[in-house]
């Protein structure tokens, strides 16, 4: 843990976390995506091809470890951060200032944690330990029901309003020059944080209307 | 005009402090809003009542002495202003105005809106310096050209006032801004890069323990910034920080 | 010729060493006693004030090995006013190939100064000027640069060479902050002890020599001992006794005035500088005026309207000035001094500014303001760029777009300060400009080692009154501030402490300290029992009244006679009827105030005194009566080629309650010999 000393160190491990998470959940979209387009069969691939893959059954446990440090460390840094101004001011107006989504990380994430423990016993707990006859039956299933679609969508909106601060500040925080890359940086963080909030709502609304 | 004042009262560093309503008449559009609150003192004064304490000096916007959370912002309303430099014409007549001492158990207050900001000498002095003996014997100024962009970029870095403004208005009560203004001003010199691993490294460790909170790039300390120091400086830092590592 | 009657005293020595001019520094140096490193350690000295001056003193002493105990009145050493300064900082590098020299720029210097300072040591602020770049770069100063990557230089008043750096319009800042962090080095590695929000208020003199202070924790009210070996003052300016300047508020004289009390002499208090720029004063309540770069007299131009109805017509709001031709326009300075034009030394151009506002052309609604117009500047840089990027024929507006962008680079943040100020913006109608009270010349009596008349009490930068005569050049500040501290008190300190290295601590446990906190104390204690009436400044502004209106940009002898009276008076109402709040024990900036205003009040008759007893008209300080036909200073070699240095009256502490008459000061005379230089009338023209 000397690595993680400095304030500075752990936002970098925050940020490469992040980052590492982001190409998971990019994988999972375009694996979801299959649900629809071309359906059924490569679904059932896909999950099979993510079962017994030997290089994905390595990343699994690094992945899982990964959520949990991220969601740990985003935890400790809101709580400690907080911790310095002990004495709040009696009108303050950060909106004038700075973006809602960056001041909200803790919570976009911490919404995203909630559904992410739901979501894991409701697929991922039933995949492992399960005999699951059907995958593809176990999600369309589940769009079925309107709150957990309702969460469902409402979840992934918060992730989108998290990516769209987190993607650019995670390579702000690995000092990538920001003159040079500020922009692209922030529309392409943008566009991931568009990409993931609509394409996973997409996929439980389509299954949830037909 | 006639306003409405909320003021922070604190008597010392240990008492306890309120916010104080008080009405003030006569302020004119082209006072300062320093002066303005001069002439409130003055009334204070007359009255035998004890004046309110806020840091001042140069009332030029460049020694960074005057602080002030004014209506829920550091320095003030206006985008690239000191308060000292802001004017009283920003306000309406029967405005209410809130004052309040910068807040980060980094800056604790002295006494009313007068805040201990020495946790920032103390950084610099772990580092934001180039290592030079007072030396008649230096090189001649022009022996190493630095291309123009490197030393505007520099010198925009350097244009900190260290008021702490940064600092005020982060939700983390971090510095990262202030820090990084000095160590991408000497990272960008040849001058400044012999020590650039070390400062970096000396700098956050004091930055840290002075009780800074850590910079999540929220991006108010630039838009709060009376000086616009630049985001870029974070992300120079953070670039010489992970470089420091390697060494 | 007044009738006054002035005590004199012995005449002083300045202890320039021998030899041609150019050798005398190193002469010096090469003679001079040393204090080995094992010996400096043992050493102790203050250092009052971390301006250029202090700051640059404090982290080179220390660098050598003495002890320092550095003080600043402001919560951060990197706060003191030299932080303001914009334009630049000269030196005789040459790097234009303009023919500058070390001679030259001490000739512009001295010449500059009216011929009233001292050969040797503005020759030495020459010499070494070219080091203090040196040094900068190596901190990482960013000073502006060319596109070849090498130094940028602009011009400055009074000179007709480039040899001004600068940092845009931050050069002081720029420098401050790298004498700072020299600063910071050390007190990261033990050898400076840092007191921010002290101040001091008491010299405390043991056996004649200067021992140490009585300094106050403004924070806790503590009244503080701190004994060393040798006091530096660096504690800056005075032009705080006029109530409005461009110094800071909390810049004040008190850590000087109380020194002399103790028995140092002030010299040529008449001497201060009225800048010619600034941003003209708006109303009652002002509490500071704002200083607008030397440097816009580059590309500005200055002027009010030929005709009086035009004038009438701008105050009343009734024309705008763009709204005035060409042919109506009188660029005065350009008129009168075609050789330098807008770049006239800043008496000239102040005491011009006033010559036309006194005439009726003064263009604001207080008929106290002239116009620093930069439309042909604009114009001309703008066919400029639009031919260098190949642009044909291009329009007027593409031309002013141009142009503004490059005199945005140049002075971008002084343009907007301005307008912050006034609400006005200045690329598009001309700033309204005015002297204002700037900088004091006068200061200290040092002789060549920088030492006052008391052993041990060394005084540097702006606070003594060594190197600019009656007048400063521009950009000279910032370079005899950081020469002062890095290049010359290192060296000449080193010859005084040598005597003392068997000496060991200096003890703060006698008569001498007790005696000087016990006055303190009363002191603080009379004006907070004091059951006055009136505000500290309410009398501060009373003064600067009476200083500016008859002490100001022009004065006589009547004047001056009437002023000196008027401030007796109103020094017996302050004392009598101040009133200041809060407490001792306590953060009580009403009370530290009153110290100041109590200093000033005699400092500010000294002034008068100083300005009456010069008889002649020199740099900064016009004698109405002796002025050439055409309106110039007319100087009189042969009775006033003098340094007055003046000596306090009274015992140092009988000033409490009572009424010292500032007119039984004791004036000594430095004789000012002009081995090199023969004094010649000041031509701009």
């Amino acid at each position: 843990m000397t690595l993680l000393k400095t304030s500075v160190a752990k936002k970098v491990a925050m940020a490469l976390s992040g980052l590492f998470l982001v190409l998971f959940v990019l994988l999972h979209l375009a694996i979801n995506l299959t649900l629809i387009y071309p359906g059924k069969e490569a679904f059932d691939a896909a999950v099979e091809f993510m079962a017994t893959n030997p290089f994905i059954q390595i990343m699994q446990p690094i992945l899982f470890l990964t959520f949990l440090f991220h969601i740990g460390m985003g935890i400790y840094l809101e709580w400690t951060n907080k911790s310095k101004r002990s004495v709040k001011y009696v009108n303050n107006n950060p909106g004038a200032a700075s973006s809602w989504a960056s001041r909200n990380m803790i919570w976009t994430g911490f919404f995203v944690f909630l559904f992410l423990i739901i979501h894991l016993f409701n697929y991922f707990v039933p995949f492992k330990t399960q005999d699951v006859p059907d995958h593809y039956e176990l999600v369309i299933r589940l769009f079925k029901n309107p709150y957990y679609t309702i969460l469902y969508v409402m979840a992934f909106i918060a992730l989108g309003v998290h990516l769209s601060h987190g993607f650019q500040s995670a390579f702000q925080t690995l000092g990538t020059p920001r003159e040079k890359c500020n922009r692209a940086l922030d529309i392409t963080g943008k566009i991931v944080a568009v990409i993931v909030a609509v394409g996973f709502s997409a996929i439980a609304i389509y299954f949830y209307f037909n | 005009m006639k306003l409405n004042l909320k003021i922070w009262r604190q008597a010392g560093p240990n008492a306890k402090g309120r916010m104080v309503d008080y009405q003030i008449d006569g302020v004119e559009s082209d006072m300062s809003f320093l002066e303005m609150l001069d002439l409130l003192n003055e009334k204070l004064i007359a009255k035998g009542e004890e004046p309110v304490a806020f840091d001042h000096d140069c009332r030029e916007g460049i020694c960074g002495m005057c602080s002030l959370y004014i209506n829920g912002e550091a320095h003030g309303p206006d985008r690239l202003t000191t308060t000292c430099q802001l004017h009283m014409r920003r306000f309406k007549d029967g405005d209410t105005i809130t004052i309040e001492p910068w807040r980060a158990n980094a800056f604790p207050v002295i006494k009313d809106l007068i805040v201990d900001r020495s946790a920032l000498d103390r950084i610099q002095q772990a580092g934001g310096y180039i290592s030079v003996n007072t030396s008649g014997r230096t090189v001649d100024a022009n022996t190493i050209p630095i291309p123009k962009k490197d030393a505007d970029n520099a010198f925009d870095a350097a244009t900190c006032i260290g008021c702490g403004a940064c600092v005020a208005t982060c939700k983390n009560a971090s510095a990262m801004l202030f820090v990084s203004a000095k160590v991408a001003q000497f990272a960008q010199l040849p001058q400044g890069r012999v020590e650039a691993a070390k400062r970096v490294q000396d700098m956050v460790a004091v930055m840290d323990a002075e009780g800074f909170g850590s910079c999540t790039n929220t991006g108010a300390c630039e838009v709060e910034c009376p000086k616009g120091i630049s985001l870029s400086n974070i992300a120079i830092l953070n670039k010489e920080f992970i470089l420091a590592q390697t060494k | 010729m007044s009738t006054i009657n002035i005590k004199e005293g012995a005449p002083l020595k300045s202890h320039i060493p021998q030899g041609d001019l150019p050798d005398k520094w190193t002469t010096y140096k090469n003679k001079i006693r040393l204090v080995s490193p094992a010996n400096k350690r043992n050493l102790d000295i203050i250092v009052v004030g971390t301006g250029l001056a202090g700051a640059s003193a404090a982290a080179s002493l220390a660098e050598l090995g003495y002890n320092v105990k550095a003080f600043a009145f402001q919560d951060s050493p990197r706060r003191a006013h030299s932080i303001a300064a914009q334009g630049g900082i000269n030196a005789s590098k040459n790097y234009q190939n303009d023919g500058d020299s070390d001679w030259r720029l001490f000739y512009d210097t001295i010449k500059g100064g009216d011929y009233r300072g001292r050969e040797a040591n503005t020759y030495r602020l020459a010499e070494v000027s070219g080091s203090i770049i040196d040094q900068a770069v190596m901190q990482g100063v960013p000073f502006a640069r060319d596109y070849g990557g090498l130094l940028d230089n602009r011009s400055f008043g009074g000179v007709q060479v480039s040899r001004t750096f600068y940092a845009k319009g931050q050069t002081g800042q720029q420098l401050l902050l790298g004498a700072y962090a020299a600063l910071n080095r050390q007190i990261a590695r033990g050898k400076v002890t840092m007191y921010n929000r002290h101040e001091m208020i008491d010299l405390v003199v043991v056996d004649g020599h200067a021992r140490g202070i009585i300094a106050r924790n403004l924070i806790t009210g503590e009244l503080e001992r701190h004994s060393a070996h040798a006091v530096v003052l660096a504690s800056g300016g005075y032009s705080n006794v006029y109530f409005l300047s461009t110094n800071a508020m909390g810049s004040n004289a008190t850590a000087a005035w109380r020194a002399h009390r103790k028995g140092a002499y002030f010299a040529n208090p008449a001497f201060v500088q009225i800048h010619p720029t600034c941003i003209p004063r708006s109303s009652e309540h002002q509490s500071k005026l704002t200083l607008m770069s030397e440097s816009l007299r580059n590309d500005g131009r200055i002027w009010v309207p030929k005709k009086l109805e035009d004038a009438v017509a701008l105050r009343e709001g009734k024309l705008k000035p763009n709204d005035i031709p060409e042919e109506d326009r009188d660029y005065y300075l350009e008129r009168r001094y075609p050789a330098f034009g807008n770049l006239v030394p800043r008496d000239v151009a102040s005491r011009a500014a006033k010559e036309r506002c006194d005439a009726g052309y003064g263009v604001n609604k207080t008929g106290e303001a002239v116009f620093l117009d930069f439309a042909t500047a604009i114009e001309r840089y703008g066919k400029e760029q639009a031919h260098l990027k190949g642009i044909k024929n291009p329009s007027k507006e593409v031309i002013r777009e141009l142009g503004k962008k490059i005199i945005e680079d140049k002075y971008g943040n002084l343009f907007q300060m301005y307008e912050k100020i006034t609400d006005d913006n200045p690329y598009e109608t001309p700033m309204m400009i005015y002297p204002a009270n700037h900088y004091a010349m006068g200061g200290l009596w040092v002789d060549y080692d920088l030492q006052s008349n008391l052993p041990g009490l060394f005084v540097i930068g702006e606070a003594n009154f060594s190197d600019h005569g009656a007048n400063r050049l521009g950009a000279s500040a910032l370079m005899q501030g950081l020469a002062d501290g890095y290049f010359i008190l290192p060296y000449t300190i080193g010859d005084y402490l040598a005597d003392y290295i068997r000496e060991g601590k200096v003890p703060t446990n006698t008569p001498e300290f007790d005696e000087a906190e016990e006055k303190v104390m009363e002191e603080i204690n009379f004006f907070l029992t004091n059951k006055g009436t009136h505000s500290v400044d309410y009398f501060h502004k009373k003064l600067g009244k009476i200083m500016w209106d008859k002490v100001g940009l022009a004065r006589n002898a009547q004047g001056l006679q009437e002023a000196i009276k008027e401030i007796q008076e109103l020094r017996k109402e302050f004392w009598k009827d101040v009133r200041v709040p809060g407490k001792a024990n306590d953060y009580n900036p009403e009370l530290e105030k009153a110290g100041y205003v109590a200093d000033y009040l005699e400092l500010g008759e000294l002034l008068a005194l100083d300005a009456l007893n010069r008889n002649e008209s020199c740099g900064g300080h016009f004698r109405e009566e002796y002025q050439t036909p055409d309106g110039e200073a007319l100087r009189d070699d042969e009775h006033y080629a003098y340094v007055a240095a003046w000596e306090y009256p009274a015992k140092p502490y009988e000033r409490y309650h009572k009424h010292v008459n500032m007119s039984d000061e004791i004036l000594h005379k430095e004789p000012l010999i002009f081995e090199f230089v023969k004094p010649t009338t000041r031509s701009y023209k």
